[in-house]
């Protein structure tokens, strides 16, 4: 019997070019980008002036004025996907005991938007070091931790399991949902309502972003900014978003007859342990991560149909991943269409691993496979089938995601259809 | 209950026990000064003094005065690190030292981080945004966008000390020091040999200070040894506090295999549950969370020998908490003490820091005292230990963390031999 046999049975998904899930599918099999220049702010001045953002009303999503007040960007977005989540799910979580259903939400940089909004004010731009405490305002230490947007979540599900934020930078989206699966094998849970969500698009933000050279800076062309693999590729382009999920044991959610998406049926982090932000060309560690994760889903590179890159579209990380999908999967990786929707919806940090696995389970369900925008001209280095331009209809029996963060962590997830691969 | 080093938990998974402790607290730096002062009832509650808080109605914290990174930490990672990191990079330091483990035999893949955060790091990062908002964009440090992010700190335990295997991250305000227990097992359960874990914090910087007065729960009380008074009548609050602990825990069959016949003990019992939304009619989530802890570590009620409480310091908390207690273990039932009565609440910190106690009360046979609590509320029914610390057997003890916002954990260690 498998370690980890999870069934997905309800998405939710706010990302750039479209709120709510079906909008999500339909922009990434399109290859739309939505990618534009920044619009939060101003952005004259810095170095990088393009980002993925949502359109997005909390009001017109169901948030009351105090709602939205008491939850910075982060937490607004996650409310929002948990609720198309639950109730995509048919999951009812007024007829299960509270304390049997769980929340894990991944998250990177917590609620810098609200937290830097106010900051401005207390400190009148920076002007007092001692800020001026008259001002704080009432949901300012919501802002300040991070774990108030998984209690937004369980107040919304109706949760009184385990809850807690997994913040591991920007695998934080996929080791949320390894947390959650992990919670579901040793029975603590019943169903995790979990994901991840981000909202960085901020001036702290883009600045640190700046001052690595990390983003690019193709600022006269912001749908084209992002071009993870090609030659001409000049890094990243942070989004913001969410993507939620109800998570269940797979035999209880067929017992319940729910609707199953696709199954989580391994998952593995690994760190490289050698630089924060710099990683080894060889992609040793993520290669580590996609073994051990296929090894507890008890399946070889033969049984997989899809790769979602992490595909920044930075210069290493896309040879790092590219060796890292070759030392583990082998020559199969050569006949895997392997696709970067980070071209498209950005990168949203702690976010965009949640957005991503959403992509692959419906891919799974759906047949085709997103691919990566703006990719005309391969980087010699960069061998492999990026699924340039335009998405293909084909068969997903099953589908890895991998996802590498600041700090040096790696992490990988095993995603496979429902009847597939039975154990 | 064999008395031989249990290398197996109860469920027969592998005992995950803890073989080093190291403290960077507001009252004792190092494991044995802190321990000391700890049982000596020295308290590090005092005027702030990292900045000038003389405006605000709360003027007290717990800080970690005479700490000098650079005594632990190399000039470069002092530079690129926040406050959080320094106490938790010296705070590991001295845990694999007090392990005596030697890394390089432990597979690299088998060695795992697991830390709690609940603030970031606050100081760092109003440096860096004041820099942003008076100057621009330009004058941010390329050290902001690695330093004072949660993961901060794993990411540099891990490349500091070459751990390769499963690294990761809660956050659960103050219930996460317990909560990265909990994790830590679970990844030495699922392979890895050996996991650093706890956690440490500091939101002690001016504007980290003043984004916690809208709870109303930081006292404005100005006098050390009044201000935080936990299951007291006079209860007015909390103060904050800096620091924590970062504890070493092993798979318990192979820490023997290399030697360790006497760790400090073993995480036996480990549960989290979050309280029902405002306005529930449903009871708190504490006492079910202290009876799934029991459960875990297959333990009754009696066989509990002292519980380290969360002891929030506000009247509506303080009487949840003791009436958790009081239904699970009977009024009076169990010696009850809140040490952290000498540190502030640490929020991440705190969970860690009470297990790194918990471990030593079971080592000395001893409880560490609840120090400024003169007047207990009338009605709590708990046995607390006041003033002077008490003597007594010691097989196993309990920890209780409660985080801001409805979370709740419960660990339980128990004595390896």
């Amino acid at each position: 019997m498998r370690t980890m046999d999870v069934a997905i049975t309800g998405i939710g998904v706010m990302a750039p070019g479209g709120a709510g899930r079906e909008a999500f599918w339909d922009c990434i099999v399109s290859g739309r980008t939505a990618t534009r220049r920044v619009t939060h702010f101003d952005p004259a001045g810095y170095r990088c002036q393009v980002a993925a953002e949502i359109d997005f009303d909390p009001a017109a999503h169901g948030l009351t004025p105090q709602q939205a007040r008491r939850m910075d960007r982060a937490a607004q977005l996650a409310v929002v996907a948990t609720d198309e989540a639950l109730a995509d799910s048919g999951f009812d979580t007024g007829g299960t005991d509270p304390g049997r259903i769980a929340v894990t939400v991944g998250n990177a940089v917590g609620c810098t938007t609200g937290l830097e909004e106010e900051y401005r004010v207390l400190s009148d731009d920076g002007r007092q070091w001692a800020v001026d405490h008259t001002f704080a305002v009432p949901q300012l230490y919501n802002y300040l931790v991070p774990s108030s947007i998984a209690t937004e979540v369980a107040w919304r599900a109706g949760a009184e399991g385990p809850v807690s934020v997994v913040s591991s930078g920007c695998t934080s989206g996929i080791d949320a949902l390894g947390y959650a699966a992990g919670l579901l094998a040793e029975g603590s849970a019943d169903a995790v309502v979990a994901g991840s969500a981000d909202a960085p698009i901020s001036p702290i933000t883009m600045a640190c972003f700046d001052a690595i050279k990390a983003t690019s800076t193709y600022n006269d062309d912001p749908q084209q900014a992002c071009r993870p693999f090609d030659r001409s590729r000049r890094g990243l382009v942070l989004g913001e978003g969410a993507a939620m999920f109800v998570l269940e044991d797979t035999g209880r959610a067929r017992r319940r007859g729910a609707r199953v998406y696709a199954r989580i049926l391994g998952y593995a982090t690994r760190a490289n342990a050698f630089h924060m932000t710099g990683l080894r060309p060889d992609g040793r560690e993520m290669a580590e991560a996609i073994t051990a994760a296929m090894d507890q889903a008890e399946l070889g590179p033969q049984d997989l149909d899809y790769v979602n890159a992490h595909g920044s579209g930075t210069k290493q990380n896309d040879r790092h991943e590219t060796a890292a999908v070759k030392t583990s999967l082998g020559n199969r990786a050569f006949e895997l269409p392997m696709s970067s929707i980070k071209s498209m919806v950005g990168h949203s940090l702690g976010a965009i691993g949640s957005i991503e696995v959403a992509a692959c389970a419906l891919a799974v369900e759906r047949g085709a496979v997103p691919p990566t925008a703006n990719l005309h001209e391969r980087d010699p280095e960069c061998d492999l089938d990026y699924v340039p331009l335009t998405a293909r209809e084909q068969k997903v029996r099953a589908a890895l995601s991998v996802g590498s963060g600041f700090g040096g962590f790696q992490s990988a997830i095993v995603v496979a259809a429902p009847g597939e691969a039975a154990a | 209950m064999s008395d031989a080093h249990r290398t197996e938990d109860s469920a027969g998974a592998p005992a995950a026990v803890f073989t080093g402790i190291g403290v960077t607290a507001p009252n004792g730096l190092g494991t044995e000064e802190w321990w000391s002062a700890t049982l000596a009832g020295k308290s590090g509650i005092d005027f702030v003094s990292g900045f000038d808080a003389r405006s605000y109605p709360a003027q007290l914290a717990g800080e970690v005065r005479d700490f000098d990174a650079g005594a632990y930490l190399s000039p470069r990672i002092v530079v690129e690190t926040s406050k959080m990191s320094h106490f938790a990079l010296a705070a590991t330091a001295m845990a694999l030292d007090d392990a005596a483990v030697d890394l390089t035999r432990i597979p690299e893949y088998e060695r795992a981080v697991i830390t709690a955060n609940a603030s970031g790091g606050a100081e760092f990062g109003q440096r860096e945004l004041q820099k942003l908002w008076r100057g621009g964009p330009r004058d941010v440090s390329p050290y902001m966008s690695i330093a004072w992010f949660y993961a901060a700190t794993t990411g540099q335990i891990s490349i500091g000390h070459e751990m390769r295997g499963p690294c990761g991250v809660v956050v659960s305000e103050q219930a996460g020091g317990l909560d990265a227990l909990g994790q830590a097992r679970r990844v030495v359960r699922g392979g890895a040999r050996l996991a650093v874990t706890g956690g440490t914090d500091s939101s002690l910087s001016p504007a980290g200070y003043v984004s916690q007065l809208p709870t109303g729960h930081l006292t404005t009380v100005t006098d050390p040894a009044r201000a935080y008074l936990p299951f007291d009548a006079a209860a007015s609050g909390f103060v904050p506090g800096e620091g924590g602990a970062i504890l070493v825990m092993e798979n318990g069959t192979t820490a023997r295999e290399r030697g360790i016949s006497d760790p400090y003990g073993e995480l036996a019992g480990y549960a989290a549950a979050f309280d029902p939304r405002p306005g529930s009619t449903r009871p708190p989530a504490l006492a079910r969370c202290i009876r799934a802890a029991l459960d875990d570590a297959r333990l009754r009620p009696e066989e509990i020998g002292v519980v380290f409480a969360d002891g929030h310091g506000t009247a509506e908390l303080d009487r949840q908490e003791a009436r958790a207690l009081a239904e699970v273990f009977g009024p009076r039932g169990v010696p009850v003490t809140v040490p952290k009565t000498m540190t502030g609440r640490l929020y991440a910190g705190a969970g860690a820091l009470d297990a790194a106690g918990a471990l030593l009360a079971l080592r000395d046979q001893v409880v560490p005292p609840t120090v400024h609590v003169t007047g207990p509320a009338p009605g709590h029914g708990l046995d607390l230990v006041l003033d002077q610390p008490r003597e007594l057997p010691l097989r196993t003890a309990m920890v209780v963390a409660r985080g801001h916002g409805g979370f709740n954990a419960v660990t339980v260690v128990r004595r390896a031999r």
